[in-house]
């Protein structure tokens, strides 16, 4: 990994608070392309709330937000895409009714010169997207409501690749798979790493997501409690990090590390 | 990835197997779903024609049918649209009633004393003043719904109060009539069907646009390589398509007017009264054209248009179509602005068709014009329904009606069996859909 390049994102001392209680304060994680970096913690630690301050969904009270390098003015979601910032979410986002097709285009539909939908252009570039996502999908003309669980989130991470996302956000991505969609899921991550996309992975189960993951952030309380690189440290010290705060020799340690002498 | 393997139904035209029956589906990609409908209203007309000894099945009795369709079938389109969105439009009887008031009094009162009795702008200002007041009246629903956050059954259920009173409170209950003589062109009868010769004029257009429809298809897949159908299998759907189309000419062209209007005609134009009478073809019906154009341009906008894939969108998943940026609330303004719209287009049929605006019409359409969208495949969950099926549906539930009449049931019992055929209906539709899963 190349340590020295401008991080693809950076968020610097981020800090947002609801009447009083802080979700996140003074939270920093930054991330590399091509890398895969994991936002663990317990339901509640705050990493989701902190990754939605980078995809728009809530504005900072304080803190940066810096995308190569340069301070980048997240407001809403539709900033957030501008900046290539594109979010997966857990409880798969796709209209079931539709296909493929126009799941991938939704809100940004191709439309031919009299002003109607191009579908057949959308499906042509649909297929060419799935077939470098997932070789084996084909069933282009169904709505998405008959696909398994792993072919949806291939629809919705294609939908993200489809307008050149540069940063992914996958909240929870698994959360509603099986173990073998989960495999798939995790075919697919390695895929998009190989073409320099950067990946933000949220998730409340180590298992999920330690052997995909290049680094690890680990929040608690709303506070980072350190950050470490996947082959410096084991799924115990992880796990130990998540529940006590305890940040073991391999990781840095961030402002929510337990105090201890 | 066992489970990516096997193929779709439609884009498999290698698939064998199965038997005739299936494969002939398979390729010419019919919607069984809908065929079913078909087959149901076939059921249903041979049925009374037994029982009616023979009263159901002529071209008499299916021409008026068709007009007795029209107002139903217009607002039904829109109703696909709502209810796709998981929403709800009660409101659309009163709607109709209000804007066809609106219209009456503008044509038979406001307007004449502006630009005289029988003025050729007449219809066409009432119709407009009709439109716009319907668009803002579904506009009003629409806004409230969307961004004030009231359910839109308790928005149209006010409005069905609301609108039933403002009908009322225009000419403080009086009926207005008659009509402008262009204005009720639109409401059917010898005078406003188009007579034999555009009758087949239209069905060969149409003819046209089918063939020209599927060749337009066909040439947009194989531009991008995609499977195609077998070739036979769109001979089959063209032909098909014409026949039907041709069919329907037919019949509309075999009902003649009524000796009465037909001798006075006769004189009217100084023609001899021929030895076995004089017969002269409605054709189609105005308002059943206007009711096929309106089905068409609603089909066109659900499929083909932006708005229409965010409709359906919205109904599958409105939170995945809030996240992808489509103004889901401005697209609902929508849909209500285009319902009150139809609304004012069936208000102009069935007061047309009736000569007067009263305070009652449109009484219970809200309930039928539901249905006939249930009936129809569009499913109350929300991100199903097709424009044709609703317009099937309508053409179901007043073949229901009419031929009710026909065996001489009375009205009481024709709401029982009505009320009971669409419990039924849904019901079927339910195990269909089970079964399809």
């Amino acid at each position: 990994m190349t340590e020295q390049a401008t991080p693809l994102v950076e968020m610097k001392n981020i800090s947002i608070s609801f009447g009083g209680i802080h979700a996140v304060e003074n939270a920093s994680v930054d991330l590399f392309p091509g890398e895969v970096v994991a936002l663990l913690g317990h339901n509640g630690a705050g990493k989701s709330t902190l990754i939605k301050v980078l995809s728009g969904a809530y504005r900072r009270d304080e803190g940066d937000i810096l995308i190569n390098g340069e301070p980048a003015d997240i407001r809403n979601p539709r900033d957030a895409k501008k900046f290539g910032i594109e979010t997966i979410y857990q409880t798969l986002a796709v209209a079931d009714n539709v296909d493929a097709a126009a799941n991938l285009y939704l809100g940004r539909e191709l439309q031919t010169k009299w002003g109607t939908l191009d579908d057949v252009a959308m499906e042509a570039n649909a297929r060419e997207v799935m077939g470098r996502l997932n070789p084996n999908f084909k069933r282009f003309k169904e709505p998405v409501k008959a696909l398994s669980g792993g072919q949806r989130q291939s629809v919705a991470i294609a939908r993200a690749i489809l307008f050149d996302a540069r940063i992914l956000i996958m909240d929870e991505p698994t959360a509603a798979l099986g173990p073998h969609e989960t495999a798939q899921v995790g075919d697919l991550i390695k895929q998009l790493k190989r073409e320099g996309i950067g990946i933000f992975l949220i998730s409340h189960d180590i298992h999920d997501v330690f052997d995909l993951a290049d680094r690890v952030f680990v929040m608690k309380n709303g506070q980072v409690v350190g950050h470490a690189r996947t082959q410096d440290v084991t799924k115990d010290e992880v796990l130990g990090m998540i529940i006590m705060g305890k940040v073991p020799p391999g990781a840095t340690p961030g402002p929510g590390a337990m105090k201890v002498a | 990835m066992a489970d990516t393997v096997h193929t779709t139904t439609s884009s498999g035209p290698k698939q064998t197997g199965g038997n005739l029956v299936a494969r002939f589906f398979r390729a010419t990609e019919i919607d069984t779903r809908l065929l079913g409908m078909v087959g149901a209203l076939l059921i249903i007309w041979i049925g009374f024609h037994f029982l009616t000894g023979g009263l159901f099945l002529t071209p008499r009795n299916l021409w008026n049918l068709s007009v007795q369709t029209a107002s139903v079938a217009v607002m039904a389109t829109g109703m696909v649209l709502v209810i796709v969105t998981r929403n709800i439009d009660l409101s659309v009887g009163s709607i109709l009633g209000f804007t066809g008031m609106i219209m009456g009094v503008l044509q038979a009162r406001l307007l004449p004393e502006l630009l005289g009795f029988n003025h050729p702008a007449i219809w066409i200002a009432a119709l407009a003043g009709g439109l716009i007041v319907g668009a803002l009246i579904g506009m009003l629903h629409g806004l409230i719904i969307a961004f004030l956050g009231v359910p839109s059954f308790i928005v149209t259920l006010g409005g069905l109060l609301v609108w039933r009173g403002a009908t009322w409170f225009v000419t403080s209950g009086q009926t207005v009539a008659p009509m402008d003589a262009n204005f009720r062109l639109m409401g059917g009868g010898a005078e406003g069907s188009i007579g034999a010769t555009w009758s087949w004029i239209v069905g060969v257009l149409a003819c046209l646009a089918i063939v020209a429809a599927i060749i337009n298809a066909r040439h947009q897949r194989k531009r991008f390589a995609f499977p195609r159908r077998p070739v036979w299998a769109e001979y089959v759907l063209g032909a098909l398509g014409c026949a039907i189309v041709l069919g329907a000419v037919w019949i509309a062209n075999e009902y003649y007017w009524p000796v009465n209007i037909a001798r006075r005609y006769a004189q009217a134009n100084n023609i001899a009264w021929p030895e076995g009478g004089l017969f002269i073809s409605h054709g189609i019906a105005i308002p059943v054209l206007i009711a096929v154009a309106v089905g068409i341009v609603m089909t066109f906008i659900a499929t083909r248009l932006r708005f229409g894939r965010y409709v359906f969108a919205i109904g599958g998943n409105p939170e995945a179509a809030e996240l992808a940026g489509i103004k889901t609330r401005w697209v609902t303004v929508k849909i209500f602005m285009l319902m009150g719209t139809l609304c004012a287009i069936a208000a102009a049929i069935s007061t047309a068709r009736l000569n007067a605006a009263t305070n009652a019409q449109g009484e219970l359409d809200e309930l039928y014009t539901i249905a006939a969208a249930v009936i129809g495949g569009t499913s109350l969950a929300g991100g199903m329904g097709t424009i044709a099926g609703a317009m099937l549906g309508a053409l179901v539930m007043q073949s229901l009606q009419s031929g009710m009449v026909l065996l001489g049931i009375d009205t009481p019992f024709q709401r029982i069996v009505v009320g009971m055929v669409l419990v039924i209906a849904v019901w079927l539709d339910t195990v269909y859909r089970a079964r399809a899963k």
